[in-house]
C-alpha cells in the first residue's frame, strides 16, 4: 500500500487528503490530538524522518505543517494542524520525537505558541531581553500590536 | 563527587561573557554536560523575506551563510517552481547542478582545513585552503564573484557556462581530485590520525533518527539517506555518482565521508560537462502563483529545506528556512558527554557548523558558572593530544 | 616614544578579527589573506586572539541586540593607537539587513570606523588594501 492509502486506511475521516502530484501530499487534521497521531504514525511506524515544522499566522490561528520527508518513496507529506486563537496552545512532540525539541521553541518565541509539556521552552533566537509578548512572525495586519521596537541605545 | 577545577590556561576572552555558543561543563578531565546556545547570529530574515519579492528574496536567501551560499537560493528556487508546478529546461539543470557540487568541493576542503588546524596539522589547513583557491577563482570566472555567486533564478539560471570556461573547469577539478585523493590516502593510513579520531565522537544510529540528523552528519552513523538520491532534482539523476555511507558514526567516519563525497562530486561535475545539453536556460517566468510550494537540496552540511506559501501577490506570504545545521548541532550534545576535554574541539567541528560559531567554545565551572578555558585553549589542547600520540607512536 | 609606538605598529599590525552576526563570507575572506595565495604574514600582519594585545579591529557582520554591548566592551579593551576598518557592506551599512527586527544601529554610529571596505565580500586584495590604508592613517 503506498503511503497515501495507508493513511487513509488508519485515520479515514479524520484527516483530509490534498495529493498536489506524486511527490507531494498535504494532509490536513481535524483536532490538534489527531495531529499528533498522524504525525506518530508516520514517524514511529513508517520510519519517515521530520524535516522541519513551520509555523504561520493566520486569521483564525496559527497553522503549523509537520513536513515529513520519506526518503524511500521520493515524496514529502505534511501534516497541517491549526492552533486556533486566543488560546493558542498545541500538544508537544518531542515525548516521541526528540528532533521536534528546537522547532517547538521556536515557534513559541517568534508566533507565541504554548507547547503543552515541552521540557524547556526558553528562548533559543532571540535575545534574553526581548520585550514580552511582541512575537515577530506575527502578521501586523491581524492583530494591532505596538510597531516598532525602540529602545535608545547609548 | 570529586569536582575539579581546570587551571585557566590562556588569557580571559572578554568576548566569553556573552552567552556562549557551546558550553562545555567538566569534572576533571571529562565533559559531564553540554550546552548550545543560538541567536547571536539572528538575523530575522524569514520575516524580511515576506517584505521582499520573489527575485529580492533569492539574493537575500544567499547571504544565510557564506560557505554553503548557493545552497539557499538552489532549494528556494525549487520551492517556488513547485508551487504551479514550473519546469525548468534541460541546460539549466546541468548548470545547478555543477554549481552546486562545485560549493560542495570548496565547502568540504574548507572543512579539511579547520579539522587539521583543531588537530595541529597546520599544513593541511594551508594546504586545503590553497587548493580551495582555483575553485574559488573558477566561481569568479563563471559567475563574476568567489561567494555569493547569483546563479539561480525562478525558472532557471543567470549565467550560461561558456566551452572555454568548461575546459578551464576540468584542469581545476584534475588539481582538487589529485589534492582530495593524497589527503584521503593520508588520512586513511596514517596510523596517528587513526589513534586520534577513532572512536571519538560516536553518534548512535538510532540517535541520529531520533533526532533527524542529516547530510555527512548522518551518513557516517548509517543511515543512507541523501536528498540527491531519495528525491532526485536537477540532473543528480541523469550522471553516475555513489553515496557514500559508513557505519562507526565516530569523527574519523565523518572526515572520510567529507573527503570521499568531495571526490564524487568532482565525477558528477565532470558527468555534467560531459553530457551538457544545448539550449536555453530559463524558462522565463513571468508569475509564481498561488499555492504552496517544498524545496530542498543537499548542501555539504545536509538538506536544506524551504517551503513557500503565495497568494498570487509579488511577495511572499510565508517562507520557512531550514538549514542543515538546524537539526545537526542538538546532536552535539550526544556526541560530546563522557568524552574527554582535548576532544571536546574535534567533536564540534565535527558535526559542522557555520566556522564562525565553532570559534564560540567555552569550559565552564559546573558551580559558579565562571568561564574556566576558553576556544582557542580547547584547540590547542587538542593539537597537543595529538602531539603526544604521535610521539608516543614513534617509539 | 609615541614615535616609537608609531614606528613598531607600522611595521609589524596586530590585527583582531571581530565577528557579529555575520553570514560568515566576509570572516572566512579574513582567514584566506593568511592562506598561501595571499600569505600576509610575511608583511608581518598578525591575527591575534585578543583584543588586549591587537592594534587594528577588524570587525564584519551586522550589529544585533545581542552583539552591541560586546563591541563596545572589546572597542574599549583595545588598546590606543587603534583602528577598526569595516570589513563588507553589513557593517559599512547593514546590508538588506536594515529593516530586521534584531538589527540596532550601523557600526559607526557605536564605535568610530576608520576604514570601510565595501563588497559582499570584499575581495582578499582589498582587505588587505584596506589595512594597508588603515595603517597609512597613522602618519
Amino acid at each position: 500500500m503506498s503511503i497515501v492509502e495507508q493513511i487513509k486506511d488508519k485515520f479515514k475521516d479524520k484527516v483530509d487528503v490534498f495529493v498536489k502530484s506524486k511527490r507531494r501530499v498535504y494532509v490536513t487534521t481535524a483536532s490538534r490530538e489527531d495531529g499528533k497521531e498522524v504525525v506518530r504514525y508516520l514517524f514511529k511506524e513508517l520510519g519517515i524522518r521530520m524535516a522541519i515544522a513551520s509555523g504561520l499566522d493566520t486569521r483564525p490561528g496559527v497553522e503549523i505543517l509537520y513536513h515529513m520527508t520519506a526518503d524511500r518513496d521520493n515524496m514529502i507529506v505534511t501534516v497541517k494542524v491549526l492552533v486556533k486563537k486566543p488560546e493558542l496552545k498545541m500538544l508537544t512532540f518531542t515525548d516521541f520525537m526528540p528532533a521536534a525539541n528546537w522547532i517547538e521553541r521556536e515557534i513559541h518565541e517568534l508566533l507565541g505558541v504554548d507547547f503543552i509539556g515541552h521540557p524547556n521552552l526558553e528562548t533559543l533566537l532571540l535575545p534574553d531581553d526581548w520585550e514580552a509578548g511582541v512575537f515577530p512572525l506575527r502578521k501586523k495586519s491581524f492583530e494591532s500590536e505596538k510597531e516598532g521596537i525602540e529602545r535608545e541605545y547609548r | 563527587m570529586g569536582k575539579q577545577h581546570i587551571i585557566p590556561i590562556g588569557p580571559f576572552h572578554p568576548l566569553l561573557e556573552e552567552p556562549e555558543f557551546f558550553k562545555f561543563y567538566v569534572e576533571g578531565e571529562k565533559v559531564v554536560d553540554a550546552d548550545v546556545r543560538i541567536g547571536y547570529n539572528h538575523r530575522g530574515i524569514e520575516k524580511l523575506a515576506e517584505a521582499k519579492t520573489w527575485e529580492q528574496d533569492i539574493f537575500l536567501v544567499e547571504r544565510i551563510c557564506g560557505i554553503c551560499s548557493t545552497s539557499h537560493p538552489f532549494a528556494f528556487v525549487q520551492a517556488a517552481e513547485d508551487v504551479s508546478d514550473i519546469e525548468v529546461p534541460e541546460r539549466a539543470k546541468y548548470i545547478r547542478t555543477i554549481i552546486g557540487e562545485l560549493e560542495r568541493v570548496h565547502s568540504h576542503l574548507l572543512w579539511v582545513g579547520l579539522a587539521g588546524h583543531f588537530i595541529g596539522y597546520n599544513t593541511v589547513f594551508m594546504w586545503a585552503w590553497k587548493y580551495r583557491e582555483p575553485v574559488l577563482d573558477m566561481f569568479e570566472i563563471i559567475s563574476g564573484n568567489r561567494n555569493h555567486y547569483a546563479m539561480f533564478k525562478v525558472g532557471g539560471v543567470r549565467r550560461d557556462i561558456t566551452e572555454d570556461q568548461s575546459s578551464q573547469l576540468l584542469k581545476v577539478l584534475d588539481e582538487a581530485e589529485k589534492f582530495t585523493k593524497m589527503i584521503t590516502k593520508a588520512v586513511l593510513d596514517d596510523p596517528v590520525l587513526h589513534a586520534r579520531l577513532k572512536g571519538i565522537g560516536v553518534l548512535k544510529k538510532q540517535d541520529a533518527i531520533d533526532l533527524c540528523v542529516v547530510g555527512p552528519t548522518a551518513r557516517p552513523s548509517g543511515v543512507a539517506i541523501d536528498v540527491r538520491k531519495d528525491h532526485p532534482y536537477a540532473a543528480y539523476d541523469r550522471v553516475p555518482w555513489e553515496m557514500i555511507v559508513m557505519e562507526e558514526g565516530d569523527v574519523f567516519a565523518k572526515a572520510a565521508v567529507r573527503l570521499l563525497e568531495t571526490i564524487e562530486s568532482v565525477k558528477i561535475i565532470r558527468g555534467c560537462l560531459k553530457d551538457m545539453p544545448k539550449g536555453p536556460i530559463d524558462a522565463e517566468v513571468r508569475e509564481v502563483g498561488v499555492g504552496e510550494g517544498i524545496g530542498h537540496h543537499e548542501a555539504p552540511r545536509g538538506e536544506v529545506f524551504h517551503y513557500v506559501r503565495a497568494n498570487g501577490t509579488n511577495y511572499p506570504e510565508r517562507h520557512k528556512i531550514r538549514a542543515p545545521s538546524y537539526m545537526n548541532v542538538p546532536s552535539f550534545k550526544k556526541t560530546v558527554i563522557g568524552e574527554s576535554l582535548a576532544d571536546a574541539a574535534l567533536i564540534t567541528a565535527s558535526v559542522d557548523p557555520c566556522y564562525c560559531c565553532t570559534e564560540r567554545m567555552a569550559v565552564v565551572d559546573p558551580d559558579s558558572d565562571r568561564v574556566l578555558m576558553t576556544g582557542e585553549d580547547l584547540i590547542k589542547l587538542s593539537q597537543k593530544k595529538t602531539e603526544e600520540l604521535r610521539s608516543r607512536k614513534c617509539f | 616614544m609615541k614615535r616609537l609606538f608609531k614606528w613598531g605598529l607600522k611595521k609589524s599590525p596586530w590585527v583582531f578579527h571581530l565577528g557579529a552576526s555575520a553570514c560568515n563570507n566576509c570572516d572566512i575572506e579574513i582567514l584566506d589573506v593568511l592562506t598561501p595565495k595571499f600569505d600576509v604574514e610575511r608583511f608581518g600582519v598578525v591575527l591575534v586572539g585578543s583584543p588586549r594585545h591587537a592594534d587594528v579591529l577588524v570587525v564584519s557582520g551586522i550589529v544585533n541586540r545581542q552583539s552591541i554591548e560586546r563591541f563596545k566592551r572589546v572597542y574599549d579593551q583595545t588598546p590606543s593607537p587603534k583602528l577598526v576598518v569595516a570589513i563588507g557592506s553589513c557593517a559599512c551599512s547593514a546590508n538588506m539587513f536594515r529593516d530586521s527586527y534584531n538589527f540596532v544601529r550601523p557600526l559607526d554610529e557605536i564605535i568610530p570606523v576608520d576604514v570601510y571596505v565595501p563588497g559582499c565580500p570584499p575581495k582578499p586584495e582589498a582587505i588587505i588594501a584596506g589595512v594597508v590604508k588603515a595603517i597609512g592613517k597613522i602618519k
